[in-house]
């Protein structure tokens, strides 16, 4: 039992099912699933397929915090991969057909892999501030998606596209198929190889990597690149929900909510060891959060408020952490810090 | 100036005693500070020189003992108090703020002001002042970024006389200076002293110690050896007093000394004229295989530069590598591990484990790093190399998924050196690899050393413990103010030996 | 960088002396300098292309439409030259904004609602500096926390926009005072007063001087006894400020509240402020740089207005400016620090 409650994700997993369980107390609707046409519905699932767009990015930033860097372009770039997604399946003939979706589909991800990789080479080579080298494309993005559509709001009539986030396989939305097919990849690709420690350990010290010969430079680029290109399956999905090109909503605000996911995961904001479970249970979290404070009247605009609240307090609740992970990392010397306490001399 | 006897104290420290978890950092030291003076504080790492250091300025609270100043017992809580009672210091990184003008950065926080706002000309003339009462002449209005860090010590140093302070503490402030520029910071802080300013003088540069001071404190696993008129006190004495003579049984590996190396072939690494401009005047070393070499020297001396500059750590201005007879290109630490070179930092925290990684993780980072991410070392490799290093050095607790940073440090050296032994390297640095950790524990790596090189494994052993050298090592190079001033043969050496050669080799006159 | 020893009595030699002294006395006006090379550019091609562009009617509207701008860009100039940055900017003004509309439309005096936004400004400053400070939380984290905050509270406030009918407050945008063709309004005014107030505290106070030797080494000014933490706190509650009367100064323009108002604005001011020549580490760059920023993004966006061209355009340039500066400033710092 001990050995349970000391996991990295127990708490974050407890939160999620305290959460479930006073929604499910307040309104007992919220667990009701119902079946139609061989179809789930009900709350539950609703969150299921609502939450994969924010899962999708919510990865990547991950991998991205991990090398103590932060991508502030994830937002923008779902605008961008849905701009040019459904621009493409505008213009074509045949806009069912499975190639016309394809390429829709493959150059949206691709444009915003390379914009990931854009990203990757400001930080790891050129040693900008990630937050800066992120925020040009955050401030430059939405309006490149823009210009792509022509300044409108591209509407799309496809069948298989929209099928994408609103169709069913198996019963469940095919979205929380992508959601787990996304999760499966990551955690192969960082735990099957050795790409998941590598990353930890330049995270956790860079010094101490370069001198063990990691190649921390690629590590931090793949880590950009990857967050942008599943940015571009995030702003597929959007786009296929709402069946248009939305380059002022798409993804808006979405950076600050997969920053909480993964800080309410266990994954620290200074980078080292992540969790992929952690991130995940985040993810649950935030839409569960978002379900109930719409539940509770607010009206959607508002809940930001709502988010900020969690932010600050689990910043202040993290705080001695922070400031024991801080210290760590080798930061500056504070006045008079004493790794003893500072009592006065007799 | 010889210390006058009759005037009072300015700083009197008894009795210090500083506590951190697992270490007495301070024990029951005392000090004793005179206005018109320059003393010198001596020690080697972990001898306790920048703790008590960090007493006088307010960074640590002491935990037993009194501090007075000017006869008054002071307590300080925080920098600002220790600079209340007049103490100001200049530390190695020169803290001032390098986008400002000179002037601002001398007046920073004292600036002239006229009805509430600051009045330039006269803070700029206010600061000019005091720059030329210590003897400089620098336009006030440019930039202190453009200023030589020679230049920008002096005028932290005349920041410390605006506040009118009585003690001056200058924590080596010479590392980054060349002859001339020590020339002028020697007449500075000669002026400060004859007009009655009491300044400690933190360096290991033996020959600018013996130069500048009056008096030497020495140091030593915090405790106090002994405090000293810098006229009286001969080289050879001060050595001994800062470096250890621990005894131990390890005589059976006075053996290793011992061996005869075959030098007929080419060596196995050979660093011609090996330099960086203000850390290492070019160098040579070359090591055979199975050799065991040492580098002795204090603190500073170049030793761990040199060391870098081999594996790559560093990059070099000038020199050349040949590994096997051929000419290697090391700039990086990958081109080293690619040749079978690893390195073991004397930094442990910083530049050696990654704390929150287990203890497997921490062994197999460097196989794994030379694999690249794609092929991962499989969990039964994993396993049974772990399991074998942890029983051949005596990793204790032996669980190799706990975090390193929870192991003692003689356990994390451990690690450390199993990381580098698992890439089955053909020339190992271990830059103080002893250095604070049990002696059980420094028993046992050194035995390990003795045994793999007596295998045919290289070594290059750097250590202020000299009876480890000379107890290990075929060769010694020794180092001295970042020069290398020497080779010696390590057979038959004794610790005096060695010590006699650091403080002489290359000296006009014996002190 | 090799010390300043005057130099050789060749008149060569005494004019590079001369032009190493000038560099090194100021170096942080060379960006900025830059900047208003671009902008007399700017300037220069806009009238060849037009014909008309420079008229004293257009420069004026140039500063009256971007005074908000103006404003929000003396506050961010306070946070980034303390190595930080704020990203509310935009939220607040639209926050403070919606709520001087609201309370105004419900009786209360604008005497009243004025100086009650500007407090809530400086309130949500406040907690982004004490979040930054205190809690040890990264300057970007702290303000976006802010961002949402503030855009969240206006959207209480109203999810609609209110108008105006509060004369004291829409006079300031309707007043016009002209000289000749040229004309400026009580919110140009304000924007104004913030520039020079902005300009005389960095300058002239020891807080200013401060914020500078925050920026240029924290910890260096933690060393010399400088008040660290109060200073960067209130860097923060200006900023918050500033956003309060943009807040003001938008909403009597637009002669209503619009809780989405600002969206984005606070990448347009981190932009004008980059590229007036202040830099991102902090520690280097003026009130006048951010200034000219300022009227470069106002440029460009008539630029783009005159060519009816996308409006996304402006975005994307700013962008690739901004992009442009911080890789400069990038190199050169670099190049700066491998030198000494």
């Amino acid at each position: 039992m001990k050995k349970l409650v000391k996991h990295r994700v127990f708490w974050p997993a407890a939160a999620l099912v305290a959460l479930l369980a006073v929604n499910a107390i307040a309104r007992p609707a919220f667990l009701s699933i119902t079946v139609q046409d061989g179809e789930l519905y009900g709350s539950l699932i609703s969150l299921l397929r609502n939450s994969a767009p924010l899962m999708l990015v919510a990865l990547g930033m991950t991998i991205v915090i991990a090398t103590r860097g932060i991508d502030l372009s994830v937002g923008a770039m779902m605008a961008v991969s849905g701009a040019v997604a459904l621009t493409i399946i505008a213009e074509s003939a045949t806009p069912e057909a499975p190639e016309v979706i394809a390429l829709a589909i493959g150059a949206g991800v691709i444009v915003t892999l390379i914009a990931g990789a854009w990203n990757g080479f400001l930080v790891a080579v050129l040693g900008i501030q990630p937050i800066i080298a992120t925020l040009v494309l955050m401030l430059a993005g939405r309006g490149i998606a823009l210009l792509i559509t022509n300044g409108e709001i591209t509407t799309v009539n496809s069948a298989p596209y929209k099928f994408m986030s609103q169709g069913y396989v198996l019963g469940f939305p095919f979205a929380f198929f992508v959601s787990i097919a996304a999760i499966v990849i990551v955690v192969l690709v960082q735990r099957r190889t050795a790409l998941g420690m590598l990353t930890e350990a330049v995270g956790i010290n860079p010094e101490a990597s370069r001198l063990a010969g990691v190649r921390s430079r690629g590590i931090i680029w793949g880590a950009y690149a990857a967050s942008g290109l599943l940015a571009g399956f995030a702003g597929i999905l959007y786009s296929s929900n709402i069946m248009a090109a939305d380059s002022n909503a798409a993804g808006n605000l979405i950076e600050l909510d997969a920053i909480l996911a993964v800080v309410l995961g266990g994954t620290s904001l200074m980078g080292g060891k992540f969790s992929i479970a952690g991130t995940v249970i985040g993810v649950f979290t935030i839409q569960t959060l978002k379900s109930t404070i719409v539940f509770l009247g607010v009206p959607s605009p508002v809940t930001p408020v709502f988010m900020a609240a969690v932010v600050i307090i689990v910043v202040v609740v993290q705080s001695p952490l922070l400031r024991g992970s801080a210290l760590r990392a080798v930061r500056s010397v504070r006045g008079a810090t004493n790794s003893n306490t500072t009592e006065v001399a007799k | 100036m010889p210390v006058d006897n009759d005037v009072a104290p300015i700083i009197e420290m008894r009795g210090i005693t500083i506590q951190f978890p697992g270490v007495k950092a301070l024990d029951g030291v005392d000090f004793t500070l005179w206005p018109g003076e320059v003393h010198s504080l001596m020690g080697e790492n972990g001898a306790g020189k920048s703790t008590l250091i960090k007493a006088l300025t307010g960074v640590y609270a002491i935990d037993s003992g009194t501090i007075t100043v000017a006869g008054e017992p002071r307590i300080f809580h925080t920098t600002a108090d220790a600079q209340a009672a007049g103490i100001s210091t200049v530390y190695q990184e020169v803290n001032l703020c390098a986008n400002l003008s000179v002037g601002e950065n001398v007046m920073l926080g004292h600036e002239v002001r006229r009805g509430g706002a600051i009045d330039w000309r006269a803070t700029h003339r206010e600061a000019a002042r005091h720059l030329e009462a210590l003897g400089l002449t620098v336009d006030t209005r440019t930039g202190l970024f453009s200023h030589s860090i020679a230049i920008q010590q002096l005028i932290a140093i005349s920041r410390a006389m605006v506040t009118d302070s009585t003690v001056l503490i200058l924590d080596e402030p010479t590392s980054s200076l060349d002859r001339s520029e020590v020339e002028q910071l020697f007449g500075v802080i000669r002026e400060l002293r004859d007009r009655g300013v009491a300044i400690l003088f933190v360096s290991h540069f033996l020959d600018q110690v013996y130069e500048i001071s009056d008096r030497i404190t020495v140091l030593r696993n915090g405790k106090l050896v002994g405090a000293y008129e810098a006229a009286l006190l001969p080289r050879n004495e001060l050595i001994s007093s800062m470096i250890g003579r621990e005894l131990d049984d390890l005589a059976e590996l006075s053996s290793s000394a011992a061996r005869v190396i075959d030098r007929s072939g080419s060596p196995l690494l050979k660093a011609t004229g090996l330099g960086k401009k203000g850390v290492l005047e070019p160098a040579d070393l070359d090591i055979y295989e199975g050799e065991v070499v040492g580098i002795a020297g204090l603190l500073g001396s170049g030793r761990t530069e040199l060391a870098r500059l081999i594996y790559g750590a560093d990059r070099a201005d000038s020199g050349s590598i040949e590994v096997h007879g051929a000419s290697a290109r090391i700039s990086t630490p990958r081109h080293a591990i690619d040749r079978h070179i690893v390195f073991s930092s004397e930094d442990r925290r910083a530049e050696g484990i990654v704390g929150d990684l287990s203890v497997a993780e921490n062994i197999v980072l460097g196989i794994q790093a030379r694999r690249g991410w794609l092929r991962r070392v499989s969990r039964t490799e994993t396993d049974a190399i772990v399991k074998d290093y942890i029983e051949a050095l005596g990793v204790r607790p032996a669980d190799p998924d706990r975090a390193v940073r929870n192991l003692s440090g003689g356990n994390q050296q451990k690690v450390l050196l199993a990381r580098w032994l698992a890439t089955a390297p053909e020339l190992i640095i271990l830059d103080e690899p002893t250095r604070g950790i049990d002696v059980g524990a420094k028993a046992d790596i050194q035995r390990k050393v003795a045994e793999l090189s007596a295998k045919g494994l290289s070594v290059i052993f750097i250590s202020s413990e000299i009876e480890e050298v000379i107890r290990l090592a075929q060769r010694i190079t020794v180092m001295r103010d970042r020069r290398k001033i020497g080779e010696l043969e390590s057979n038959g050496l004794d610790v005096d030996d060695v010590i006699d050669y650091i403080a002489n080799e290359g000296q006009e006159n014996v002190a | 960088m090799t010390d300043l020893k005057t130099a050789a009595t060749t008149p060569l030699g005494s004019v590079l002396a001369w032009l190493n002294t000038f560099r090194s006395r100021h170096a942080s006006w060379i960006p900025v300098f830059a900047a208003l090379l671009i902008l007399v550019v700017m300037f220069g091609f806009a009238q060849w292309w037009f014909g008309n562009f420079l008229s004293p009617r257009l420069i004026s509207a140039l500063l009256l439409d971007n005074a908000f701008l103006l404003i929000l860009a003396v506050g961010m100039t306070f946070v980034i030259l303390t190595g930080g940055i704020d990203l509310s900017v935009g939220s607040v003004m639209a926050f403070t904004g919606i709520l001087c509309a609201s309370l105004v439309s419900q009786g209360v005096p604008a005497a009243i609602a004025v100086p009650l936004m500007i407090l809530c400004g400086a309130g949500v400053g406040l907690l982004i500096g004490v979040l930054v400070h205190y809690f040890d939380v990264q300057p970007f984290i702290a303000s976006l926390v802010g961002m949402f905050l503030a855009r969240g509270l206006a959207f209480l406030v109203s999810l609609r926009s209110i108008d105006i009918e509060d004369q004291s407050i829409l006079l300031l945008q309707s007043t016009r005072f002209k000289l000749g063709d040229w004309y400026i309004t009580p919110t140009g005014i304000i924007a104004l007063v913030v520039v020079i107030a902005g300009v005389l505290i960095l300058q002239y106070t020891r807080f200013g001087r401060t914020i500078y030797a925050i920026g240029g080494n924290e910890q260096s000014a933690r060393l010399m006894g400088l008040p660290v933490a109060r200073t960067k706190i209130l860097a923060y509650v200006i900023s918050g400020i500033c956003g309060g009367l943009a807040g003001l100064v938008l909403t009597a323009y637009q002669g209503s509240g619009y809780p989405l108002n600002g969206t984005g604005a606070e990448l347009d001011t981190i932009a004008a402020v980059v590229i007036g020549g202040t830099l991102l580490t902090g520690g280097s760059g003026y009130v006048l740089g951010s200034m000219i920023g300022v009227f470069v993004y106002g440029t460009i966006a008539a630029f783009i207005a005159f060519l009816g061209a996308e409006q996304s355009w402006k975005r994307i340039i700013v962008g690739a400016l901004l992009l442009v500066f911080v890789v400069v400033q990038r190199v050169i710092v670099t190049r700066s620090s491998r030198r000494s």
